[in-house]
């Protein structure tokens, strides 16, 4: 679907249109750019991608740094074990990962899309792997078309023999984080893989290789979501790339020795750069559409045109609809940043990131389930008190040992019985059977609330109080 | 889906299966087929703020396969898992069948851990540190239920560490009561013994035995008909016989309340005490584990520390 000429005008029946369901695929071939956006791009997909193929070999406390143990239900984050009760801070990332989202679309587009979203990243890289083995994207469109011949198999097969690879070593990186990456490795020396493993090593390894060698833009038209919500998010001060079709039109070619005011021509020569180096296949200058994801490459590819013209660079920009449309000031849109939008996520962003960084730091390394025995409310002892056996799940989220104390109050003369101290090694989780007793002549009938609390041996401040109930019969 | 009344609504809901994916793959086919002609500009006509339109973009044709693709599927699963009316299946594939081999596969992983022991005696397994928190996880899944969390009992659910067995309380006596079950009947003695208070008697002579306050003249009385028909089960000394789970009841440790009411009730009704056998559901790896748990349980004090 190119998006030539493509004004919505109502009335035009006069080209013959395919009216089908369905059409090929055009392929895009992105023409090579360079400049101060594209600097930055390939900044964050080094970043991005030293992190995420990075992390796993690191060391921390003899384990690996950051390990997710489904088996176990252990999540290692550095310093920290995450077990399943914590999911609540599992929300709280995804919240502010949200809210972020909405920030950075609501101040600039899709920054997300543009820099940052796996799906760009690796279509950059694998993009990078295709220049570098076919060329540049004349010589690309060139072999695509020409025919079958030994040269243009090799190529081809390089090519696809090097994504492949980085497919593969990035399928074995995403399950590096589930199954400790040297033991992967040491698995793979001895190809002693388990199925699970190699299926999702091969799944995400396909989904990379399929996504960012063969997909590419189609994720972002056809898939995506994200494409299609980020009108909600978008408001009239939104900095989004935008065609100064004021300074551009009317385009056309011109030699640098004219003047364009006197001939009555735009600063647009009309060099189509802006669409060859356009990754979705659109032509900016209509505007803004969906399929846009904010990349800046036309803004560069223009500049540089700009430049060698000796105009002004900045005919496609970063710029808002309002500022266009000269309701603001060109260049105010840091002031139109403040604008309440923008202060309510920001606010949003800033409670939650404080509230998640405030639960991390408070986070109790303590947790205790008390599950009442329900087959038997009560029971006499032999010395004629009313027994209540309880069963303590004492979880201990350190990696160090702990020994604890158990103690009950909410009534009177109320007596634990258990084997103190428990000891329950780092990280793991202990059932403790527990027993409290009452004299019946201290006491009525009837049920009681009662709190279990279990402390820290060594350290009163590690402690967690559970509420249950106590019957006297 | 076998369980059709008649054969016919199988065939019937077979048809009308195969019949809806034959027409989503007739429509699919209908329309992906590629017209050419004059139209309207493909838009669908709305147009909102002044300029903006509703384009009618079609679909790429890889999505198109991905629809027969789900056809594909469907007529795949319907041939290799139960679908068609009461056809069961290439595989035969059944959740009964599927739990089997969960069970297997459990059984795989998890028979190792406890195969170390099954070798040991039990007093050797009772003693090691591991075995006996492998015991007390099995214990408070299979047992708690009923004999408490910390295997203190209830009432009418023996406490298992008080060191009061009604069968024994050796290794080999649990291992049975655990694998074959047991099944405890003090069947009612009211009839026998005679009125009310004949059974009052006897109960205040069981007070005495097991060292409670009692009556001198009922339990002088009951002592007679107690050594008569009581002592059939439970010895003329009252010490109880684990060959029939008699209880002893010299030892002032109730099953079902040492209160005089409570006797009285026992003896003109009865009691029925019933212990499932585990042989069906539990392999002899944790079988043995919990033997020697609750063996551990009752030692002496000191022997070892328990969990």
């Amino acid at each position: 679907m190119t998006n030539a000429a493509r004004k919505p005008k109502l009335t035009d029946v006069s080209n013959e249109v395919e009216s089908a369901l369905y059409e090929v695929r055009r392929k895009i071939y992105p023409r090579a750019v360079h400049g101060w956006f594209a600097s930055w791009r390939v900044a964050l997909v080094v970043a991005t991608q030293l992190v995420f193929y990075g992390l796993p070999w690191l060391a921390w406390n003899g384990r690996q740094a950051v390990l997710f143990d489904l088996g176990a239900r252990k999540f290692y984050i550095f310093g920290a074990v995450f077990w399943p009760q914590d999911f609540i801070f599992l929300t709280g990332v995804l919240v502010i990962s949200a809210l972020s989202l909405f920030l950075f679309t609501a101040v600039a587009g899709r920054l997300f899309c543009g820099y940052a979203c796996p799906q760009t990243v690796y279509t950059e890289i694998f993009l990078w792997v295709e220049r570098l083995v076919e060329g540049d994207h004349v010589k690309r469109m060139r072999l695509d078309k020409g025919p079958a011949s030994a040269a243009k198999i090799g190529r081809k097969g390089a090519k696809h023999a090097i994504w492949i690879a980085l497919s593969l070593w990035t399928g074995f990186t995403f399950v590096g984080y589930f199954t400790p990456i040297h033991t992967l490795v040491d698995e793979a020396r001895t190809l002693s893989f388990g199925g699970w493993e190699v299926f999702w090593v091969l799944f995400y390894g396909f989904a990379t290789y399929g996504n960012a060698g063969w997909m590419r833009e189609q994720v972002c038209k056809y898939m995506c979501p994200y494409a299609r919500f980020q009108s909600v998010m978008f408001d009239k001060d939104t900095l989004v790339i935008t065609y100064d079709a004021k300074r551009g039109e009317p385009r056309g070619s011109r030699a640098r020795s004219v003047d364009a005011k006197a001939k009555g021509l735009g600063s647009c020569v009309d060099c189509g750069i802006c669409v060859q180096v356009c990754p979705v296949g659109i032509d900016i200058r209509h505007g803004l559409q969906y399929e846009c994801i904010g990349c800046a490459a036309c803004i560069d590819g223009c500049d540089q045109v700009m430049d060698k013209m000796g105009y002004p660079k900045g005919l496609i920009r970063y710029s808002s609809e309002n500022a266009m449309s000269g309701v603001t000031r060109e260049g105010g849109w840091l002031r139109r940043a403040f604008r309440p939008r923008v202060m309510v996520y920001s606010a949003l962003l800033l409670a939650l990131t404080a509230a998640l960084g405030a639960g991390l730091y408070l986070r109790n390394p303590l947790k205790v389930d008390v599950i009442r025995d329900r087959a038997a409310l009560a029971r006499e002892t032999r010395e004629g008190l009313i027994e209540n056996v309880y069963r303590l799940q004492i979880m201990n989220t350190d990696e160090a040992p702990h020994r604890y104390v158990v103690s009950a109050s909410g009534l009177e003369g109320l007596a634990v019985v258990a084997r103190q101290p428990i000891e329950v090694h780092g990280a793991s989780a202990q059932s403790v059977a527990l027993a409290l007793r009452v004299d019946p002549a201290v006491v009525k009938k009837g049920g009681y609330d009662v709190v279990i609390r279990v402390e820290d041996a060594e350290d009163g401040s590690i402690g967690v109080d559970e509420k249950t109930r106590f019957f006297v019969r | 889906m076998s369980d059709f009344i008649s054969e016919g609504w199988s065939l019937y809901v077979a048809i009308a299966t195969i019949a809806s994916i034959v027409a989503c793959a007739l429509l699919l086919q209908s329309q992906s087929s590629r017209r050419k002609g004059k139209a309207q500009v493909d838009t669908t006509g709305h147009v909102w703020d002044e300029d903006l339109a509703e384009w009618n973009n079609p679909l790429p044709r890889w999505w198109m396969w991905l629809f027969y693709l789900t056809i594909v599927f469907g007529l795949a699963y319907l041939v290799l898992y139960p679908g068609l009316g009461s056809y069961q299946g290439y595989l035969s594939w059944t959740s009964a069948g599927q739990f089997r081999a969960e069970q297997q596969a459990a059984a795989a992983t998890y028979g190792p851990a406890t195969a170390r022991f099954v070798a040991q005696d039990i007093r050797t397994v009772a003693a090691n540190a591991e075995a006996r928190e492998m015991g007390q996880r099995l214990f408070l899944n299979y047992c708690s239920q009923c004999h408490g969390s910390d295997a203190g009992g209830s009432r009418g659910f023996p406490s298992l560490k008080d060191r009061d067995w009604l069968y024994g309380g050796d290794p080999d006596t649990i291992k049975a009561s655990i694998t074959d079950g047991r099944s405890g009947t003090m069947p009612p003695m009211g009839g026998a013994v005679g009125n009310s208070e004949d059974v009052r008697d006897v109960a205040h002579h069981v007070l005495r035995l097991a060292g409670r306050t009692y009556d001198d003249l009922r339990a002088h009385r009951g002592k007679q008909k107690f050594e008569s028909i009581c002592a059939a089960c439970h010895g003329a000394d009252g010490k109880g016989n684990s060959q029939l789970g008699a209880p002893n009841l010299t030892d002032d440790i109730w099953l079902h309340g040492g209160s005089e009411a409570s006797i009285v009730e026992t003896i003109t009704k009865g009691r029925k005490g019933a212990m499932p056998a585990h042989r069906d559901f539990l392999d002899a790896g944790k079988i043995h584990l919990l033997t020697a748990y609750v063996y551990g349980l009752s030692a002496p004090e000191g022997a070892f520390k328990a969990p």
